[in-house]
């Protein structure tokens, strides 16, 4: 798959904004006042942020608020509708902490809630492809929740559960990669079925349609940068969990913490471009591209 | 709605025969032209003279090579556009409701004014039937040329998909699938029509013929014919002054 740098910054930031709201509704940290404002600020920063960065890869961005109406069937329609609502709950009880001194329980736990659905429904969004078997995978979701938890657990300033979650993260991506790499081979789908021409003989890419490029092309048949796809996942599980705890277990202070922040979001942010660099969509198959 | 339709009260669709098509790319040329001309935003090209040419296609012919185990390999020309499938995953990824199957004659369509460009209907596309268009931003496909099957302005017999109504070889076959007395429910039976990846699960509306088995050459049947004998080279060994050149530059 294309990866798109708009969508790469969307659901890395996203993730990290809507993790550190879940744990500021859930009351980690218990901040009050100013304290609060600056913790809502960077998180909005990152969940609104992440979310304008999406439209860039609209073609029609002035028609965004129709994706709201098919949330249905849609799972892009349901995260646009559980970003909304997390984001409208958690600025008023944002408000409560910043401006009123008053913590509404009820509504920093609704506001986490729907926090986590977000980052849920966003992983769906990839999950739900049967035509990327390396997304088709409950891993897929679990990856997306354990970045974001990690991730928010960090900027909460959680130090003992961010070195835990960073830590499940690793693992939870270790594990997405092994079972990626075998997922288009155990899918079924291949250039026999592909063309229905298998119980013939071996079936090879004779000619292609054009002899440009084309949409199909520029978008599923990706291949630049898997040749070192290998160092490059070293390089991100060093930078998104290893440096950071690293980081944090030394002693505590904030231009180390912020040392871990800036390192967890490179890391994060080389592994999400992997995680589009490397999806194989079955069209390529058309094209004897896998 | 994005919420696919229980039944459709037809199944209009294409069977593609790949042991009669020869690869012309008449379909293609067709197809661009009709929907280019016609219903929705024009399928543009861009670069289309310079080096780097690329452009929206609805319908597309590529080439495979199939080499059995035993016997000659074998060139199969494979027209490929949107198969109307009856359980079509690009529909119901649709955030904003653009894109539809139809109840009345299940064809799936584009909403070109509701679709926001997001490309998710592509992702979810198994066939690469979908097609963002770089200069409209909004996604094309195959409409089965729904502004000629129903269009009155146009002779009876033109009331087809362009691309069947252009096909030389008589390679696309158009019709109901819901009617099992139709041509191409016939065309299906009779020669073993199949679905394209079914194990994705998108139950394709669109059928493809294989190829027929090839024609064995066999001596004992008398399929070599009796003059055949008489067509062996004349000339078995050089004489006279070739000879001996051959001969002598075999020696050296």
């Amino acid at each position: 798959m294309h990866p798109a740098p708009s969508v790469i910054f969307f659901t890395v930031f996203s993730g990290i904004g809507f993790g550190l709201l879940t744990f500021l509704g859930l009351g980690y940290p218990g901040v009050m006042g100013w304290t609060a404002f600056a913790f809502f600020a960077i998180a909005y920063v990152c969940a609104v942020g992440g979310l304008m960065s999406s439209t860039f890869h609209l073609g029609h961005p002035e028609r965004a608020l129709k994706a709201f109406t098919q949330w249905r069937s849609s799972w892009l329609s349901r995260e646009g509708w559980c970003a909304v609502i997390a984001l409208l709950v958690m600025a008023v009880y944002g408000m409560g902490l910043v401006f009123f001194g008053e913590r509404w329980t009820i509504l920093g736990l609704i506001g986490s809630v729907f926090s986590v659905l977000t980052v849920f429904t966003t992983s769906m969004i990839y999950t739900q492809l049967k035509t990327i078997p390396r997304w088709n995978s409950t891993a897929t979701p679990a990856m997306f929740l354990s970045y974001a938890f990690a991730g928010g657990a960090l900027l909460a300033g959680q130090i003992t559960l961010a070195m835990a979650l960073l830590a499940i993260a690793a693992v939870v991506q270790v594990f997405l990669w092994a079972q990626g790499d075998g997922a288009l081979a155990g899918s079924g789908t291949s250039m026999a079925t592909a063309t229905g021409l298998g119980n013939i003989g071996s079936v090879r890419a004779f000619e292609p349609p054009h002899t440009g490029t084309n949409y199909l092309l520029k978008e599923f048949a990706y291949v630049v940068g898997r040749k070192h796809s290998q160092k490059l996942r070293i390089i991100s599980i060093v930078l998104m969990a290893v440096l950071p705890i690293a980081l944090l277990a030394a002693s505590f202070s904030h231009m180390l913490a912020l040392l871990a922040v800036i390192s967890h979001v490179a890391g994060a942010l080389v592994s999400r471009w992997l995680f589009f660099a490397e999806a194989e969509h079955v069209v390529g198959l058309y094209y004897g591209k896998r | 709605m994005t919420t696919l339709p229980q039944s459709t009260n037809r199944k209009l669709g294409l069977v593609i025969d790949l042991d009669t098509c020869v690869g012309c790319h008449a379909c293609v040329i067709s197809c661009k032209g009709w929907n280019t001309e016609n219903y929705g935003a024009p399928l543009s090209d861009t670069d289309a003279y310079g080096s780097d040419p690329s452009g929206t296609f609805l319908n597309r012919v590529h080439s495979y090579e199939v080499q059995p185990t035993q016997g000659e390999a074998q060139l199969i020309h494979f027209p490929k556009s949107c198969l109307h499938c009856e359980d079509a995953p690009c529909v119901t990824v649709c955030p904003t409701g653009a894109s539809y199957k139809r109840v009345e004659d299940g064809i799936v369509l584009v909403n070109e004014s509701d679709c926001i460009g997001c490309g998710l209907c592509a992702w979810a596309c198994p066939y690469g039937a979908r097609e963002m268009d770089a200069v409209e931003k909004v996604m094309k496909k195959c409409t089965l040329c729904v502004d000629r099957i129903y269009n009155e302005n146009l002779p009876e017999v033109d009331r087809e998909p362009a691309c069947v109504r252009t096909c030389p070889a008589g390679a696309r076959h158009f019709g109901d699938f819901a009617d099992p007395d139709s041509h191409v429910s016939k065309l299906t039976a009779e020669r073993g029509g199949m679905d394209l990846m079914p194990e994705q699960g998108t139950k394709p509306v669109n059928k493809y013929l294989p190829p027929r088995p090839k024609d064995t050459l066999s001596e004992s049947a008398g399929d070599i014919d009796i003059l055949a004998p008489y067509l062996e080279p004349v000339a078995q060994e050089a004489k006279g002054f070739l000879g001996w050149l051959d001969k002598t530059l075999e020696k050296l």
